[in-house]
């Protein structure tokens, strides 16, 4: 009958290189899922503006404060402007804190567009910021943005 | 491609900031949603839209995901002469769908 020994082990394999190996597999599972983080958001406001500096003010973002839902939300952006030839708005850029991208959307204006004035809906995947960036056609950049609470987030269910 | 509604006042004054809105159906699929076999659901999207009267650019637009299903814009152009509105929408295969719309100008 043959012995069984107490310190037998499987060929090649520790009881604590196996119990180390789960947990940085459990480390791994936790590690950011895919969305946009606050960092994100500045990396798509840099790529826009191209690391220029952006003034506060004279940019409005009008959405809701409180949502129902973020599959259709509401929103406006005024850029205060003369919006002449000599001194227009050439692009408003949106983005985003915590969808899976950054960037909403990217309009372009000219002197024809009258006022610097578009309205659209978005969705928005959780309570966050969103960000309107605006570039004068003198180069300079100017910003605006509002906080929005969402009770139930976009992409949450299916469709 | 898709069903597209262009909504222009038809008789305005010369040099009046019009307000002009376009809605078109388009399911925007975001390449972020999960189908149940949790593979996502292949991005479909209209990537771009512009808008130019009498062939001369007014607005254009780039879009995202995060724009909603059935994009709606709402933008202002200044009414200076009558003639044409021409509004295209691309998507991410480079299909293109126009659609116009007069404008009289008194």
């Amino acid at each position: 009958m043959p012995t069984i020994q107490e310190d037998q082990q499987p060929a090649g394999v520790s009881r604590r290189a196996v119990l180390t190996g789960a947990a940085s597999a459990a480390l791994i599972a936790v590690s950011p899922a895919a969305r946009a983080t606050m960092s994100e958001m500045d990396e798509a406001i840099a790529a826009f503006t191209k690391g220029a500096p952006i003034k506060q003010g004279g940019v409005k973002v009008d959405i809701p404060i409180l949502l129902e839902s973020g599959n259709s939300v509401p929103a406006v952006v005024s850029v205060e402007s003369p919006m002449t030839v000599a001194d227009h708005v050439v692009k408003v850029a949106l983005f985003n804190e915590k969808n899976p991208m950054p960037q909403i959307a990217i309009f372009t204006f000219g002197p024809k567009s009258g006022r610097a004035w578009v309205s659209t809906r978005i969705r928005l995947s959780d309570s966050q910021k969103v960000v309107a960036v605006a570039q004068m056609s003198d180069g300079g950049f100017r910003m605006g943005m509002i906080e929005v609470i969402v009770t139930l987030p976009a992409c949450a269910e299916e469709r | 491609m898709a069903r597209a509604l262009v909504n222009v006042p038809t008789k305005v004054k010369r040099g009046d900031v019009v307000e002009i809105k376009v809605l078109i159906s388009h399911p925007m699929e975001t390449g972020f949603r999960p189908d149940p076999n949790g593979k996502f659901y292949p991005r479909d999207i209209l990537k771009s839209f512009a808008c130019t009267y009498d062939s001369e650019h007014v607005f254009s637009a780039e879009l995202f995901p995060a724009v909603s299903a059935n994009p709606f814009l709402s933008f202002t152009v200044v009414a200076t002469q009558t003639g044409v509105l021409t509004f295209s929408w691309t998507d991410d295969k480079d299909q293109t769908q126009v659609q116009t719309a007069k404008i009289e100008v008194e």
